[in-house]
C-alpha cells in the first residue's frame, strides 16, 4: 500500500523540474580542474601538427621548400596541397556553398591562410619546423574594400568558372558571390517616394571575431586495424561534422566518430569545417598516428570565421506622426577569400530579412550582395542567430536616425511603431511568421524601471550645464527594443549542406527510475545537462538529479545539427520535451495495468500516475520504471525508452528591452556606463540562474563589440589586431553592472513555450551600447558614426563636431 | 631546439624533476610532463589568465614562464587547492552563485582569486575587480565571479573566526 502522498507542490519541487535556479551539475568537474578539453586528451603516440601560414593577402605561391623543415628533430612529415591533391582534398566545400583552399593551392587570398602542415613529435618541434619551411610567394595586389572590390579588374578567384553562377545564383562581377533579396521592391521604392519623411543612413557593423576563450582544435586517430576515424575537436555541430568528413573523404560514415568533449566557448567560431581538421585526418592516415592540433591566439583570431563586416545603406519612410511606411536596405556583405558563412543553406545572408525589427512595418525590400576580398573567410554568427545581430542593429540605428529626422522621442517613435499583440501570429513584410509578444508591455515596463522621463530630464539640464561649460561630460541613453529569429529550424526551409535543421533526443528509463538522456545539440558552456534535465524532469516525474544528460559523441547521441542560432532549447529542448512524453505515454498504459484500470482513467500527476477521482491510488514513475522491466504487461513490450526527432513548425521569436544609460567624457572619449537594464522575454524560463548568467555573458561580448573590439586590416590587408593586447575582450574592469528582468510571453508552437535565449544579449546589447553613444551627442548633431566606439572614435565624434572648440 | 637539462619543482606540495629544454613553458610542463591539465592555454601571451597558477606566492601566467624560471619554484595549481571531498571554499562559492559557464576560464580565475583573498582576506567588489583584471572570462560577464569571490571571502573569514 502507498503511503500518503505529500501535496503536490512539494513533489514538484523535489523534481528540481522547470523554473527553478537549478544549481549546475557540470560545475564539479569544471571547479577543479577536471574539465576535458580537447587540447586534454592524450593518446599513445600522439604526434602535434602545426601550420605555416601566408604573410601576404593576396599573392602567388611560386615554390613550397620542405627539406630544411624535414631536417628538424621531431619533424615527421610535411603537407602541403601537393599531397592533398591526389587524395582530392586540398580544397573542400565550405557550409555556404562555395569551396575552400585547405592548402594555398597556387595563391593565398588572406594574411594567416594555411600553405602547409608541419607533422612533430610535439609542439615545440611542429612550430620549429613551421619556421624552415621555406615559401617563395610573389606579392598580387590586394583588395580589402568590397566596394572596390566589385568594380576592380582584380580577379581574385580565378578558380570560378567566369560567367558561372555562384551558388546562389547569377554573380555580376569577378569578385561577387551573389545577390540575395527579399520582399517587395517595387512597391517599397512607390512608398519612398510618397512618404511624408525618408531617413537615409549608412549603417556599418564592423568585422568582429567570436574569440572564445578556447581555440579551435582536434585530434584525430585513424585505427587501420578496424578502419575506423575518431575525431575529437571543438565541434558545435558534431554529427554535421562527421557527415561532411565522410563526404569530403569517402570514409563511410559508420566508420566515423565524432566527440565533442567539454567546449571552451563556441560564440559560432566552431560550427564551420576548418584546413586544421582534413589535415589532421590525413596526417593521422599518413603517419598511422594521433594527431593534434590546436591553433594558437593568432591562428584563431587571423584565420578562423570572422563574423560580420556589413555595410547596410538603409532608407525608412514615415508619416509626419512618425508612422512607418516602408524600409528599405542594401547592404554589401564582406565574405573574405572564401565564401565560409555557415548559415542554413537557402539563406546566403542568414535571416537579415528580421530587419524590420519589432515594428509594424507594411512594406519592405532587402538586397544583399555577397563580395570576395583578401580577408580571412567565415562571417558566421557570433552569439547570434545567422545575422540577426547585424538586422537588429540596422533597424535599431535606422529608428535612431528615423526619429531625428521626426524630431521625435526615440523610445515614443518606437511604441507607436510597435506590432500590437493582438496582430501575433505576425505576417512581417520580409516573409515571417512572428509567433508572440508582447512588446509594448515590456517596453512600458523597461521604461518605468529606468525612470526614463527622468532621465530624459536630467538628460537636458546636463545639455545646458555643458553648454554653459560646467561640465565636461554628456549623458547617453541607448534605447533598444529587438526581437529575434531563432531555433533553425522548420526543414521545409532549413537546411545546411542538405541536412534539414530538426534536432533529437533520446531516452532511456533505468528499471530502479533514473535516466538516461543523449540529445543532438552540445554545451559550450550553456549548461544542457543542467537544463535537459530539468526540462525532462517536468515530463516525467523524475528528479532531475536522477537524469543524466550525455551530448557530443556521435556514436552514442541521436543524429543533431548542433547548438548555435539559439537552437538548443528551441530544437532539441522540445525534442527532450516530446520524447519525454512518449515515455509518459507508455508510463500510463503500465500504470493502468498496475493499478488495474483503463489507460483513459488514469492521469499523469507531478511525479506519478493517479486514477482518476482516486487520488490515493497511484503509481510513482520510480514504480512503473521498475514494472517496465520485471512486469509482463500484456501487449506493452518490455522496457522504457524513446526518441523523438523535432521538426520545429516555425522558428521562435524572443524578443527584449534594454536601456544603457552612459556617461562620456568629450575630452577623452571614455565612457562610463553608469546603468544597464535588460529586460529579456525569451517565453517560458526553463532555469532562471542560466538565463540571467547567459544575459549577463552576452551583454558583456555586446559591449566588446560595440565599444573596441574588431579585426582591422591596413591597406596592404595586414591583420592588425591578432592578438589580444589589440583586440578587445573586456575584463573584469571595464565591465559594468546589469541588471536584469523579464516579461513571459510562451511560444504557442514550442512544447514547453520556450524560445531560446543565449543570443538576445549580444542582438540587443550591441544596438543599446551603440545609439548610447549616438544619444549622447544627439543634441550635437550627430546622426551615424560607425562602430566600434573606442576612446579614439568617440575623441573624433568630438572633435568632428566642434566641441572641442 | 637545445639541450635537455634537469628541473626540480614543487607542485602541489610533490616534489618532481624535470627533464626538459630549457624553451619549454611551465604550462607545457603542468599539462603535458605532470598531467595537470586544469590550467589552460588561452593566448600564450599573458593577456587572458586561463593558465594562472601560483608560483612562490604569487599568482603567475604560466603560459609565459620557462621551465627554467621557474627551477626550484613551489607551484600550486587548482588541482591543488581542494579535493572532490573537501571543496576550497572558491570552488563552492562558484558553483552556488553561477560564477562559470563553459569552465575554461574557471581554473586559471578561481586559482587566482584563491591566492587574492591571502593577500586581502576582506576584499570590496572594487577590490575584487582589481585583482582580477588579469584573468578573461568571455561567457560569465564576470557580475557573478565576482559575487562568487566574495561570497568565499565571507566563507572563508568566518570559519577563520570561529577557529580563533
Amino acid at each position: 500500500m502507498n503511503d500518503m502522498s505529500p501535496d503536490r507542490a512539494e513533489r514538484s519541487e523535489k523534481l528540481n523540474g522547470l523554473g527553478c535556479s537549478r544549481k549546475r551539475v557540470e560545475d564539479a568537474r569544471f571547479t577543479q580542474g577536471k574539465g576535458n578539453y580537447v587540447d586534454d586528451i592524450k593518446l599513445d603516440g600522439m604526434l602535434s601538427g602545426d601550420f605555416v601560414r601566408s604573410p601576404y593577402a593576396h599573392a602567388k605561391v611560386v615554390n613550397i621548400s620542405t627539406e630544411k623543415a624535414l631536417e628538424v628533430p621531431g619533424v615527421l612529415a610535411v603537407l602541403t596541397a601537393t599531397d592533398l591533391e591526389p587524395l582530392n582534398l586540398h580544397w573542400m566545400p565550405t557550409l555556404a556553398g562555395d569551396k575552400q583552399m585547405v592548402l594555398a593551392d597556387g595563391k593565398v587570398l588572406f594574411q594567416g591562410q594555411e600553405v602547409a602542415f608541419v607533422v612533430a613529435t610535439d609542439r615545440f618541434a611542429a612550430a620549429d619546423g613551421v619556421e624552415a619551411v621555406d615559401v617563395e610567394y610573389e606579392e598580387l595586389p590586394v583588395l580589402t574594400d568590397p566596394f572596390e572590390a566589385l568594380k576592380s579588374d582584380i580577379v581574385l578567384r580565378e578558380d570560378l568558372e567566369k560567367g558561372a553562377d555562384g551558388a546562389h545564383g547569377p554573380r555580376k562581377h569577378h569578385n561577387h558571390i551573389f545577390t540575395w533579396e527579399a520582399g517587395d521592391k517595387d512597391a517599397t521604392e512607390q512608398v519612398l517616394s510618397h512618404s511624408d519623411v525618408v531617413a537615409e543612413e549608412m549603417v556599418y557593423y564592423h568585422r568582429t571575431h567570436p574569440c572564445p576563450l578556447e581555440t579551435c582544435g582536434c585530434v584525430a586517430s585513424m585505427d587501420k586495424v578496424n578502419g575506423k576515424l575518431t575525431l575529437w575537436g571543438t565541434f558545435q555541430a558534431p554529427h554535421a561534422i562527421r557527415t561532411v568528413v565522410s563526404l569530403i573523404s569517402g570514409i563511410e560514415e559508420h566508420n566515423i566518430r565524432i566527440v565533442s568533449p567539454d567546449i571552451g566557448g563556441g560564440f559560432g567560431n566552431k560550427v564551420g569545417a576548418y584546413p586544421g581538421y582534413v589535415c589532421s585526418v590525413v596526417a593521422s592516415i599518413v603517419t598511422g598516428k594521433p594527431v593534434k592540433w590546436i591553433e594558437d591566439r593568432m591562428d584563431n583570431l587571423m584565420a578562423t570565421a570572422f563574423a560580420r563586416d556589413y555595410w547596410m545603406q538603409g532608407k525608412i519612410a514615415a508619416t509626419k506622426e512618425g508612422k512607418i511606411t516602408g524600409l528599405w536596405c542594401h547592404t554589401t556583405a564582406d565574405h573574405g577569400g572564401f565564401d565560409a558563412c555557415a548559415d542554413p543553406s537557402k539563406f546566403p545572408a542568414g535571416f537579415m530579412s528580421i530587419c524590420t525589427g519589432s515594428y509594424d512595418i507594411p512594406t519592405a525590400y532587402l538586397a544583399v550582395d555577397g563580395v570576395y576580398t583578401n580577408k580571412a573567410p567565415g562571417g558566421v554568427a557570433y552569439r547570434c542567430s545567422f545575422r540577426v545581430t547585424e538586422a537588429a542593429y540596422f533597424v535599431e540605428r535606422m529608428m535612431e536616425v528615423l526619429a531625428i529626422e521626426l524630431n521625435m522621442d526615440a523610445a515614443e517613435l518606437r511604441r507607436i511603431n510597435f506590432i500590437r499583440k493582438d496582430q501575433f501570429p505576425y505576417q512581417s513584410a520580409l516573409g515571417w511568421e512572428y509567433d508572440s509578444g508582447d512588446y509594448h508591455a515590456a517596453w512600458d515596463k523597461a521604461l518605468a524601471a529606468v525612470d526614463y522621463a527622468g532621465l530624459r530630464r536630467e538628460q537636458a539640464e546636463r545639455i545646458e550645464a555643458f553648454k554653459a561649460g560646467h561640465t565636461r561630460k554628456l549623458l547617453g541613453i541607448g534605447l533598444t527594443h529587438f526581437t529575434e529569429i531563432v531555433g533553425a529550424g522548420p526543414v521545409k526551409n532549413c537546411d545546411i549542406l542538405g541536412l534539414g535543421m530538426f534536432d533529437s533526443c533520446e531516452i532511456r528509463i533505468h528499471p530502479t527510475g533514473s535516466a538516461l538522456a543523449r540529445i543532438g545539440a552540445i554545451s559550450q558552456g550553456q549548461g544542457h545537462a543542467t537544463t535537459f534535465a530539468q526540462i525532462l524532469a517536468s515530463e516525467i516525474g523524475l528528479p532531475a538529479e536522477s537524469i543524466t544528460v550525455e551530448q557530443g559523441d556521435t556514436d552514442t547521441a541521436p543524429y543533431g545539427l548542433g547548438t548555435y542560432g539559439s537552437r538548443s532549447t528551441p530544437v532539441s529542448g522540445a525534442a527532450t520535451a516530446l520524447a519525454g512524453r512518449k515515455i509518459r505515454a507508455k508510463a500510463q498504459m503500465i500504470a493502468a495495468y498496475l493499478l488495474e484500470v483503463h489507460d483513459d482513467d488514469v492521469e499523469f500527476d507531478v511525479d506519478r500516475f493517479v486514477v482518476k477521482g482516486a487520488p490515493e491510488r497511484f503509481k510513482t514513475m520510480k514504480e512503473i520504471a521498475f514494472a517496465a522491466y520485471n512486469q509482463a504487461v500484456p501487449g506493452i513490450e518490455p522496457g522504457l525508452e524513446a526518441v523523438s526527432y523535432y521538426d520545429p513548425p516555425n522558428m521562435t521569436y524572443p524578443f527584449g528591452a534594454y536601456i544603457c544609460v552612459m556617461e562620456i567624457d568629450v575630452d577623452t572619449g571614455e565612457h562610463d556606463i553608469r546603468q544597464f537594464y535588460a529586460l529579456d522575454d525569451c517565453g517560458t524560463r526553463i532555469n532562471p540562474m542560466i538565463i540571467e548568467g547567459q544575459v549577463h555573458g552576452g551583454l558583456t561580448e555586446a559591449l566588446a563589440i560595440a565599444m573596441g573590439q574588431e579585426i582591422a586590416y591596413d591597406d596592404m590587408g595586414n591583420v592588425k589586431t591578432g592578438t589580444l593586447m589589440d583586440f578587445f575582450l573586456p575584463t573584469v574592469c571595464e565591465t559594468p553592472h546589469y541588471t536584469t528582468d523579464y516579461t513571459t510571453t510562451p511560444s504557442p508552437h514550442h512544447p514547453i513555450g520556450a524560445k531560446g535565449v543565449g543570443e538576445s544579449p549580444n542582438v540587443g546589447g550591441v544596438p543599446a551600447f551603440s545609439n548610447a553613444v549616438h544619444d549622447a551627442f544627439r543634441a550635437f548633431g550627430l546622426r551615424q558614426s560607425h562602430m566600434p566606439h573606442d576612446q579614439w572614435r568617440v575623441w573624433k565624434i568630438a572633435n568632428d563636431l566642434g566641441l572641442h572648440n | 631546439m637545445s639541450k635537455q637539462q634537469q628541473y626540480r619543482i614543487k607542485v602541489n606540495g610533490q616534489e618532481e624533476t624535470i627533464t626538459a629544454e630549457p624553451r619549454e613553458l611551465l604550462i607545457y610542463t603542468l599539462r603535458e610532463h605532470l598531467n595537470l591539465t586544469g590550467p589552460h592555454i588561452g593566448c600564450e601571451t599573458s593577456h587572458c589568465g586561463a593558465c594562472t597558477v601560483t608560483m612562490n606566492r604569487k599568482s603567475v601566467k604560466a603560459c609565459t614562464v620557462f621551465i627554467a624560471q621557474a627551477d626550484g619554484a613551489e607551484i600550486t595549481t587548482i588541482e591543488g587547492l581542494g579535493d572532490p571531498d573537501v571543496l576550497h571554499p572558491l570552488q563552492e562559492a562558484f558553483r552556488e552563485h553561477h560564477g562559470l559557464q563553459c569552465g575554461y576560464c574557471t581554473p586559471g580565475m578561481i586559482t587566482r582569486a584563491a591566492r587574492l583573498l591571502e593577500e586581502n582576506p576582506d576584499p570590496t567588489d572594487e577590490d575584487i575587480r582589481f585583482g582580477m583584471a588579469g584573468n578573461l572570462c568571455r561567457c560569465t560577464g564576470y557580475q557573478n565571479i565576482v559575487k562568487s569571490i566574495k561570497a568565499a571571502a565571507r566563507t572563508m573569514n568566518e570559519t577563520r573566526e570561529a577557529a580563533e
